[in-house]
């Protein structure tokens, strides 16, 4: 599986964002920049919200530029509204096997399965209300899951979060990636993020998404675009 | 919250304080006075009594319509994109400032005995439309409230996240599955509201149905009142009905803040919207067919009246200057009224709420108490309060102006409190961080970011005074004139072109108002 971005150009407003670059099988990639650069936009036109200007986006070399999001092979996480309020944890996980809910006894269990798989079990008839911000993402990963695509996107999904429930949350999405033999995509404006989950990052910033790098090489030797944003700190640490 | 409490000063008691002591005057003092006139033991008589059944039955009747009307507009509205959709969204404010009696005389032009539409049919046999009694009345009010019907469920459209729209895409949902998973979850929660702020209007209205309406099967309670004191000067029944008017009114206004809250003036309407789905054809001529015919539907009376009323607006009679003039006074001086008097209000009703959110929130439901209350209730209390000392025509045009103040006095309050709490959190602080001092925090902190609603809100507020066809035609003797009652005047005497004339003159200035005021809330961009 591959995923390639042709000289990709997206506009918002007076923003533009160029991308041409690959991105190969079984990584675990952070999209890492400052916030407006355009990490958000990247995602969204990989998951088919955003229209693109010019270029075109491959999967396995075929064009998905002009897919539905639906039939793409991509399963996206927004930061916050994953879960319909209305319907119950489990309605809201079964919406990732049929949209209308008409599920029989063995989807029923599957979506059991997926519960126990991100930790919540016997948490199935609870509404989402009821449930922390951590539990609302289990629960919108648990719907990820059964979607079973190739490419799983997070759009910053922790950001809200304490630092020892988001390394929880992290080592989950490994957990699952790592099981289904998935390609990661995260969002992220936190360096730590980046380098406690993916073994690659693209940078975004400059108006330009740059190849993705092995995450520890990149700090390691930071490009003048990334020494920029992460400023001194780590210069000298 | 970590803010330093603001300290609440003499001042903020004496102007918040009187503002508050004056809307408690106008609303429940004129309520005491109308009581204590009423004479419970005559009771109301049939007619009384069929009075109300038409206000109620009229009313739910409009509201009914105008919300089914208004679900596939507003969805058209929420999914599509197309050139002229923020103009359009706009267009549906309009007839919030469009004074009834003008908006009447161009129904009555289109859809009236000789308009547009029963000439129109006469060929094919069909005999002339009827716009008058039950029917026209619904039609009038539809007419209002579809609009503000369609904005408050496009309201509500926008409020379902983007990230829900992106979802039900990803998931590849159809267009029935996001109703049932999306859509009608939130319709269910904004319909009551909705439902039951348009019932409200329609209880109060009183320009249409004294122009549309009256006769025994087509008199609502205000058009009652009205007759009461006007042409039989019988003070203690005006009194009676104003008590039963006052009873609908506020028994409807806490069904609407109980059930649901009337929304917000919502200023993000025209963004435009981020949609998957109705990608069909069958969507798409839907939507296009609602839309074209909410426009028709709208702007067709519109377009009579300027057409029709061309001509005669060169010829007005010489007294027009004094109608004109009288307008101008009543709808600025109460413009300014109702700022004064909402700035007063939402300093204090901030400062209260820094230590006791109960009581402020008493305070700030009782600022939008004269939602629920009638202008002429309001103004049945004060001629009676007024009567022995005055003659209540002798004042006529201040009352007017101070009635029409308290009736605006809720949207203004609603547009100036959030704008005045969001100013005090981010810049007050930051004004009492850096020392100054009380007229200087508020010059340079707090005014610069209140200009924008201010202005907004005196221009809504001036609109809307100037439109006025109620108070005036309550207190006015027959030697003063404003324009929409000289409007009426014409219309009684079957003047239609040269009423057109006077309707297109009012809308005009109603417009150069609301432009100055907003336009001059808007000078010097940097505040931005």
């Amino acid at each position: 599986m591959s995923i390639t971005l042709d000289k990709l150009v997206l506009n918002q407003g007076n923003f533009q964002l160029d991308a041409d670059l690959e991105i190969e099988e079984g990584h675990k990639i952070a999209l890492l920049g400052p916030s407006g650069g355009g990490k958000s936009t990247l995602l969204s036109a990989i998951a088919g919200f955003k229209e693109i200007t010019s270029g075109r986006i491959l999967f396995n070399g075929a064009d998905i530029s002009n897919d539905p999001p639906a039939k793409r092979p991509v399963s996206l996480l927004f930061q916050d509204h994953n879960l319909f309020p209305h319907l119950s944890v489990e309605q809201n996980i079964g919406l990732g096997l049929r949209t209308n809910l008409r599920l029989n006894d063995s989807e029923k269990e599957i979506i059991q399965d997926a519960l126990r798989r991100v930790g919540l079990g016997g948490h199935g008839t609870k509404m989402p209300s009821e449930m922390s911000g951590g539990q609302q993402q289990r629960v919108a990963l648990a719907r990820a899951l059964l979607r079973d695509r190739p490419v799983l996107c997070l759009d910053e999904p922790f950001a809200a979060l304490g630092p020892a429930l988001k390394h929880e949350m992290l080592d989950l999405v490994a957990e699952i990636v790592d099981a289904a033999n998935a390609t990661l995509l995260m969002v992220t404006h936190q360096p730590d993020d980046a380098e406690y989950i993916a073994d690659q990052t693209i940078l975004v910033a400059q108006g330009r998404a740059f190849a993705p790098v092995e995450t520890t090489t990149l700090f390691h030797s930071p490009p003048p675009a990334l020494a920029s944003y992460l400023g001194t700190r780590r210069a000298h640490g | 919250m970590a803010n330093r409490t603001q300290p609440i000063r003499p001042i903020h008691f004496i102007a918040g304080g009187g503002a508050f002591a004056l809307l408690l005057v106008l609303t429940i003092g004129t309520v005491i006075a109308v009581w204590t006139h009423a004479e419970i033991g005559s009771g109301l008589s049939s007619s009384d009594w069929s009075a109300v059944r038409f206000t109620l039955s009229q009313a739910f009747v409009s509201a009914s319509v105008s919300i089914v009307l208004a679900i596939p507009v507003a969805r058209a509205l929420a999914r599509r994109k197309f050139r002229g959709r923020a103009l359009m969204v706009s267009f549906l404010g309009a007839p919030f400032i469009l004074p009834a009696i003008v908006a009447v005389l161009g129904i009555v032009a289109v859809w009236g005995r000789s308009g547009w539409v029963s000439q129109a049919i006469a060929p094919f046999g069909f005999s002339p439309l009827n716009i008058y009694g039950y029917f026209g009345v619904v039609f009038a009010h539809v007419f209002f409230n579809l609009p503000l019907a369609t904005r408050l469920l496009l309201q509500g459209w926008l409020s379902i996240p983007a990230e829900h729209f992106r979802l039900c895409a990803q998931l590849d949902m159809s267009p029935s599955e996001i109703g049932k998973h999306l859509e009608r979850p939130m319709l269910w929660s904004v319909l009551p509201g909705a439902f039951l702020l348009v019932f409200l209007l329609c209880i109060s209205s009183f320009a249409v149905v004294l122009a549309l309406g009256g006769g025994p099967r087509a008199t609502t309670v205000e058009l009652a009142i009205y007759q009461a004191l006007r042409f039989d000067f019988d003070l203690s029944k005006a009194a009676l009905l104003a008590v039963v008017q006052f009873g609908l009114c506020t028994s409807v206004a806490l069904a609407c803040i109980f059930i649901a809250k009337p929304t917000n003036f919502a200023f993000g309407l025209d963004r435009p919207p981020e949609r998957w789905d109705g990608k069909g054809t069958f969507h798409i001529i839907c939507d296009s067919i609602s839309l074209i015919l909410l426009t028709l539907f709208l702007f067709l009376p519109l377009l009579a009246l300027f057409i029709r009323g061309l001509i005669p607006i060169a010829h007005l009679p010489i007294k027009i200057y004094a109608a004109a003039l009288n307008s101008v006074v009543i709808a600025v001086g109460s413009a300014m009224l109702t700022i004064v008097m909402s700035l007063a209000l939402a300093a204090l009703i901030i400062r209260i709420a820094r230590r006791r959110k109960r009581i402020s929130q008493i305070v700030e439901g009782l600022g939008f108490l004269t939602l629920a209350a009638s202008p002429f209730v309001i103004g049945t209390g004060l001629f009676i309060i007024i009567n022995p000392y005055i003659s209540p025509f002798a004042v006529a045009l201040p009352v007017t102006a101070l009635i029409n103040a308290a009736m605006s006095l809720p949207f203004a309050l609603r547009i100036i409190l959030p704008a005045m709490t969001r100013a005090e959190d981010h810049y007050g602080t930051l004004g009492d961080s850096l020392g100054m001092e009380r007229w200087t925090r508020f010059r340079i902190a707090i005014w610069p970011r209140l200009k924008r609603p201010i202005g907004f809100a005196a221009g809504l507020s001036a609109a809307l005074s100037m439109g006025d066809l109620g108070v005036i035609a309550l207190f006015a003797p027959p030697d003063i004139e404003t324009l929409p009652l000289m409007m009426y005047r014409l219309m009684a005497a079957y003047q239609l072109k040269m009423a057109s004339g006077v309707a297109l003159l009012l809308i005009s200035l109603s417009l150069i108002l609301f432009w100055l005021f907003d336009r001059g809330g808007q000078l010097e961009h940097h505040t931005r």
